[in-house]
């Protein structure tokens, strides 16, 4: 660079002006090259290989002779795979729509402008900090009959109390909807609660003039103005939802038997402990799918739409 | 079951891998899972041995998950062409090891230390890889145990079952006295070791032999099969309700504290007692699984060994499979461990009451054919069954299935492959 200036005075300067115009240029793809090689290899490169994988034979090890859809056909036969699905529908729904009824219901009462909002949002924002291996550990510990909750309320007089839903086959994944709602909504929260701020106060003050009443201005008003809050809140909470694994390890082990299964707990178990890699690559590939099928519509929906608006 | 082109592969990955290893002296890179207290200490025993001969002791340990994450570590080593020295793996995952064409044979090493004759036949077999050895076994540890507080027992006033048909009374008893009668973990496993058990008891050792180990249809839809799992609905009864996700040594601990009359594990446990203090025969008792008496389900400990190109290594592994064979290690080994010697014809005499009454049984039950390989703790059948099984038995016990649709499960699960 410093040999250019000494070729001509005015020509020089504008020779360096056309070089850094070119390391403008290629400095940001020369910074994010190394990303998308890596991001291009280590996601898709393996998405494509676990693909393969998943039409093979293959056993304790990667085998790349290809056998069809026989993997896929022991899944479908396989009467676990349909609790872990059954289990992630549940676990799914419940897990989102707690999330956001708990997490917008927070939101709209601390954007009531009350004292001490801040200290409260911060307790509520805390569960978030945790791992889900630590949510899961204390939950455990909570909803154990012997230890926790249940044994608190017999201590307290009330005999009769029971709460054995983490030792029940028929209970147990709701106990992981609960732990993972008290993770989650507390961020949810946090979310609404940009949104609700964000929300054009004039709006509010015309429907107060107009006589409406304060919930019909949440349910008309600002509500529907969170929409696009609502698109990320659902895209996080799905994809936290379709890949918990750690939150299931923790607190259930996927028990009691493997009741409270899910796909990736279903997926590990198969290809790690089992010897049966093809087997956990068409499960693994199955929840690619379940991905797919729940956020390509929406996204495109979504982003369709604040085309249009 | 491999193509040509993916052994060729990882054939020349390994040779380049040792090309650069070869360069070093003899060392022996080591992979296991024993990092806790007493296993540690037995490790540490094999490096001094090792040592003393004048091989590198490269430790390889990756704890947890009762060895999952070593395997997973192992696998990707291999597949990366660069396995280590030897590797803690056993039962029949050694065949499928074997399969993949990784493994070394040791037959001369073998012949030369005349193991043929120092282990029982259904041992040197699971260390077999189509007739030659490929594995060293380290230890024995015997699963069909029931473990029991003979403190509570007197309390309550009930005898210690020694059938099946039996231990209905004396657990009644021990409930009415307000003790939990069977500690137990609601892990698979647990569940699984429990059954295996039950049906060495019910069925004998010739039936759990056709059943669980050939896996013969009509065995495992037989009246006994479905006789063995009414018999594991009854344990199931007398189990807290707190059971479930327990780990296995809190349960011992429920024994050890006098919460609960017995429990059903391998003679692992017997480390929680002597870790507390407490003495076999007077603080507890080691007695066989109602039923099962003289028959032995064994759970080995064994390593095998990759194919090495240089001498050097070759003589590290020769050492290696020399140093555990050698009975002084054996000893000290399952001294620590809690287990008993591989070899027939180790001394046992600095060993407690319950590893010379196992020691006893093992050696006797070798030559009856009552020593069973343990299911539950993947000796007996590849992994992928292993699961199915597990997965069968475990949902069994875990809900209100039937005993006839559980054996109908059963034998289809024992199907997968």
């Amino acid at each position: 660079m410093s040999a250019t200036p000494s070729t001509a005075a005015v020509p020089g300067v504008s020779n360096s002006g056309k070089f850094l115009d070119s390391v403008e240029r290629f400095l940001p793809k020369l910074v994010l090259a190394p990303t998308f090689v890596v991001t291009l290899l280590f996601i898709y490169g393996f998405i494509l290989w676990t693909g393969y994988l998943s039409f093979t034979q293959s056993r304790m090890l990667p085998n790349y002779d290809l056998v069809g859809f026989i993997q896929y056909q022991n899944l479908f036969d396989n009467e676990r795979w349909w609790v872990a699905l059954k289990n992630l529908a549940i676990f799914g729904s419940l897990f989102i729509a707690g999330c956001l009824a708990i997490g917008l219901g927070m939101a709209i009462l601390l954007d009531q402008k009350i004292r001490g909002e801040g200290f409260i949002r911060s307790i509520y924002l805390y569960p978030m900090a945790l791992s889900f291996v630590v949510t899961g550990t204390a939950w455990k510990w909570i909803l154990n009959p012997g230890l926790g909750f249940e044994k608190v309320m017999h201590d307290m007089g009330f005999a009769d109390f029971t709460f054995d839903w983490l030792t029940n086959s028929d209970m147990a994944i709701y106990t992981v909807v609960i732990a993972g709602v008290w993770q989650s909504s507390g961020f949810i929260m946090a979310m609404f609660l940009a949104g609700l701020r964000g929300v054009d106060e004039s709006i509010v003050k015309a429907a107060q003039v107009d006589g409406a009443s304060l919930p019909t201005i949440y349910w008309r008003i600002i509500i529907p103005s969170l929409r696009p809050v609502f698109f990320s809140a659902v895209m996080i909470l799905s994809h936290i939802a379709i890949k918990s694994f750690d939150l299931v390890m923790a607190l259930t082990g996927g028990g009691p038997g493997f009741a409270s299964d899910t796909p990736a707990t279903f997926m590990y178990t198969f290809s790690f402990t089992r010897n049966q890699i093809g087997m956990g690559a068409a499960s693994a590939m199955m929840m690619l799918m379940i991905v797919a099928a729940v956020v390509v519509p929406f996204l495109y929906s979504e982003l369709r739409s604040s085309r249009r608006g | 079951m491999n193509t040509i082109r993916h052994k060729t592969k990882l054939a020349a990955a390994i040779t380049l891998a040792l090309a650069t290893f070869s360069a070093q002296a003899a060392e022996v890179e080591v992979l296991h899972w024993w990092t806790s207290g007493g296993e540690a200490k037995s490790v540490a025993e094999l490096k001094k041995l090792m040592q003393a001969k004048g091989d590198t002791w490269k430790d390889f340990a990756v704890s947890g998950g009762g060895g999952e994450n070593a395997m997973t570590v192992l696998k990707s080593r291999v597949v990366a062409g660069d396995p280590p020295t030897a590797a803690q793996i056993k039962g029949p995952s050694i065949q499928e090891w074997g399969a993949e064409g990784v493994l070394a044979d040791l037959s001369s090493t073998a012949k030369a230390g005349n193991w043929d004759t120092l282990l029982p036949p259904v041992v040197s077999k699971v260390m077999k890889y189509k007739g030659n050895y490929v594995a060293v076994p380290v230890n024995v540890h015997r699963v069909n145990w029931m473990w029991v507080n003979p403190a509570v027992f007197n309390k309550a006033g009930a005898k210690v079952p020694t059938t099946w048909a039996e231990f209905p009374d004396a657990a009644d008893k021990l409930q009415k006295a307000g003790f939990i009668a069977v500690a137990h973990g609601g892990q698979p496993w647990q569940d699984f070791t429990i059954f295996e058990s039950v049906v060495l008891g019910v069925g004998g050792p010739e039936f759990y032999q056709k059943a669980m180990v050939d896996l013969d249809q009509t065995a495992l839809k037989s009246a006994t099969m479905t006789k063995a799992f009414d018999t594991f609905r009854t344990v199931r009864k007398y189990v807290d309700k707190d059971f479930s996700g327990r780990d296995w040594n809190l349960a011992t601990q429920m024994v050890i504290q006098g919460k609960a009359g017995m429990q059903f594990m391998g003679d692992w446990a017997k480390g929680e007692f002597t870790a507390a203090g407490k003495k076999p025969g007077k603080d507890y008792l080691c007695v066989d699984v109602p039923g099962t008496q003289g028959d032995f389900t064994f759970n080995i400990d064994s390593f095998v060994m990759f194919k090495q190109s240089s001498s050097d290594a070759k003589k590290g592994q020769e050492d290696l499979a020399n140093a555990i064979m050698s009975p002084s290690f054996q000893e000290t080994f399952n001294l620590n461990k809690g287990s008993i010697p591989a070899r027939l014809d180790v001394k046992m005499d600095k060993f407690d009451d319950c590893a010379k009454k196992s020691n006893a049984d093992f050696v006797a039950s070798s030559k009856t054919g009552s020593l069973v390989p343990s299911i539950a703790h993947q000796m007996a059948v590849p992994a992928a069954t292993t699961g199915a099984i597990q997965d069968v038995v475990t949902q069994f016990f875990n809900s209100n299935m039937s005993s006839k649709q559980a054996v109908e499960k059963l034998a289809s699960a024992a199907k997968t492959q």
